[in-house]
């Protein structure tokens, strides 16, 4: 379970390029939901998620993730509890190391590393079988150099290393938004069947309504660094990107009226 | 035109400067860390060296103190870094300057002569070898040690981490690392091998001076690109037999421009010859990819 409270995060404070990127965010994720996140552009999605895993630290508000309070830690002291996916298909993975190399590297996320050989035979039949159920001939390419895979395939490496060790939470931060249709709608697949199948606790971001909808068990919609809406189960059932971007209208409205009535 | 001596002169500096070339990989190249510290920890490991010896202590603790003095000098240049929010470059530039100072005052005087001293090779010397292969034996056995625990190390745990460091810090930490530690540890690591190097090369030449690490980083760099062009780095043992061989390649290039008379260049010439190898050795595999571009374009 993970419990982000009152989030605030101001960039460039006392600047004329001010930005308060988060107003108060709050979410809580249960164990094994996975909710999608969608929202417009400065929306805050992706401040939360590097919020999230560390990479930026907020100005005020509590990140718990599985009981343990995480808002002060840095990234690699939560990396045993939050896995990741980055959008960019190369950031996820090292080009100068061979396949099994970046699987050995995730294999021990958050734990102590020695001086022991980092590439272990006793690795080798979980590295095969989790490589071959991509379906991509990688199984049979271990020492191959990573930067010899295509973006597709290093995106699914990626999932797969995000998914080797088991984690709170896996972000997923527009993970397929820089790849091609068809690849994308692959990667997407991969997605949801590793999330079900070692029923993962997920948050994925993406810029996709329809995305949003399609997969997942819950959505959120996040404007101005808040959440504006949230939906889950039956609510979220038959819904259509149209009624989605109905239900943005009125909250922005509902928000409008407000603002109207405090002036008032 | 090379006589035997200078030959068997010119490996052996080549294996030292082989240390110094692994040390550059690991800064340069594994950690991406551009580290001008050599420059300092390369006399800093001469000084401490000598002046143990003088002291009458036995020469290997004293070199092995030279490399602690070298790992501490890489530690502080890290730490600058890491820790403060120093340029790399910037940090290592302060490190160096300082380490002049540090230097004449571990030496108390420019420099110290080492002749009559027992050192590292004294013992060696009773083998049945001719007298300037002694220090060519002792260096190779010394360097192929460390290049097999190099090798080891980065193949371990922690050796992938610090590659993944060097090489894509932001997954590296999302994957756990403590990417600063890390860069502490190379850098650390990297100039205890220079300040290794040093010594030996103070016990070799009999002497330490303020001035012997003047261009040291070049040299080593020369070594490893030089290196590189020959054996291309594609594993890790592959670049480490590169930054020897590189080395081995640069000082024997040396001492063939030095010593072929019909050239007319004098030993004041040698930091002229090093940039200008340096420069051909960046340049040359470039020119030579695309002649081979141009050639293959035209037959197709």
């Amino acid at each position: 379970m993970i419990s982000a409270t009152d989030l605030r995060l101001t960039f460039g404070k006392g600047t004329p390029l001010e930005n308060p990127a988060l107003r108060g965010m709050s979410l809580t994720v249960n164990q094994g939901e996975f909710v999608t996140v969608i929202g417009s552009n400065g929306a805050g999605k992706s401040t939360f998620l590097n919020a999230l895993a560390g990479e930026i630290l907020v100005d005020s508000g509590t990140i718990v993730v599985d009981n343990v309070n995480v808002t002060k830690l840095p990234t690699h002291k939560r990396a045993d509890r939050v896995a990741r996916v980055f959008q960019d298909p190369l950031a996820g993975t090292c080009e100068g190391l061979s396949i099994e190399e970046n699987l050995a590297l995730a294999i021990k996320r958050g734990q102590r590393r020695g001086l022991t050989t980092a590439v272990k035979k006793q690795y080798m039949g979980q590295f095969r079988e989790s490589l071959s159920s991509l379906k991509l001939g990688l199984e049979n390419r271990l020492g191959d150099k990573m930067g010899l895979l295509s973006g597709g395939q290093r995106q699914a490496v990626s999932l797969l290393m995000a998914s080797l060790t088991p984690s709170a939470i896996l972000l997923l931060d527009e993970h397929t938004a820089a790849l091609d249709p068809k690849t994308a709608a692959f990667v997407l697949d991969l997605t949801t069947k590793i999330i079900n199948e070692q029923k993962l606790t997920a948050l994925m971001v993406t810029h996709s309504m329809k995305q949003a909808l399609e997969v997942g068990t819950r959505t959120v919609m996040l404007h101005q660094g808040q959440v504006v809406f949230d939906i889950a189960g039956k609510d979220r059932e038959g819904l259509e990107v149209k009624d989605l971007l109905e239900l943005f209208e009125k909250q922005r409205g509902l928000s409008v009226d407000d603002d109207s009535l405090l002036l008032g | 035109m090379l006589s035997e001596i200078a030959f068997y002169g010119a490996i052996e500096t080549g294996l030292i400067y082989g240390l110094v070339a692994f040390g550059i990989y690991l800064s340069f190249r594994v950690l991406d860390f551009p580290d001008l510290t050599v420059d300092g920890s390369f006399p800093l490991g001469a000084a401490v060296a000598a002046v143990l010896i003088m002291a009458g202590w036995n020469p290997w603790l004293a070199t092995g103190c030279a490399v602690l003095a070298g790992m501490a000098a890489g530690a502080v240049t890290a730490i600058l870094n890491v820790k403060l929010n120093i340029l790399n470059l910037l940090a290592s530039i302060l490190t160096m300057i300082a380490l002049y100072s540090v230097n004449l005052r571990v030496m108390g005087r420019p420099n110290i002569a080492l002749l009559g001293e027992d050192t590292v090779l004294t013992p060696w010397y009773s083998l049945d070898l001719a007298y300037h292969q002694v220090p060519v034996l002792l260096f190779a056995i010394v360097i192929v040690i460390a290049l097999i625990l190099l090798w080891r190390f980065m193949k371990s745990e922690t050796g992938l981490a610090m590659r993944a460091t060097g090489a894509n810090p932001r997954m590296a930490r999302a994957q756990g690392i403590a990417t600063g530690s890390m860069i502490i540890l190379g850098v650390a690591l990297s100039n205890g091998l220079v300040g290794l190097a040093g010594a030996l090369f103070a016990q070799s030449q009999g002497a330490a001076d303020v001035t012997m690490g003047v261009g040291v980083i070049v040299i080593g760099l020369a070594s490893l690109i030089g290196g590189e062009a020959v054996i291309s780095p594609t594993t890790v043992i592959r670049a480490l037999i590169a930054c020897v061989v590189g080395a081995i390649i640069y000082r024997l290039a040396i001492a063939f421009a030095l010593n072929a008379d019909f050239i007319g260049l004098k030993a004041q010439d040698l930091n002229l010859i090093t940039a200008v190898l340096v420069t051909l050795a960046i340049v040359l595999p470039g020119i030579r990819s695309s002649v081979v571009n141009k050639l293959t374009r035209n037959k197709a």
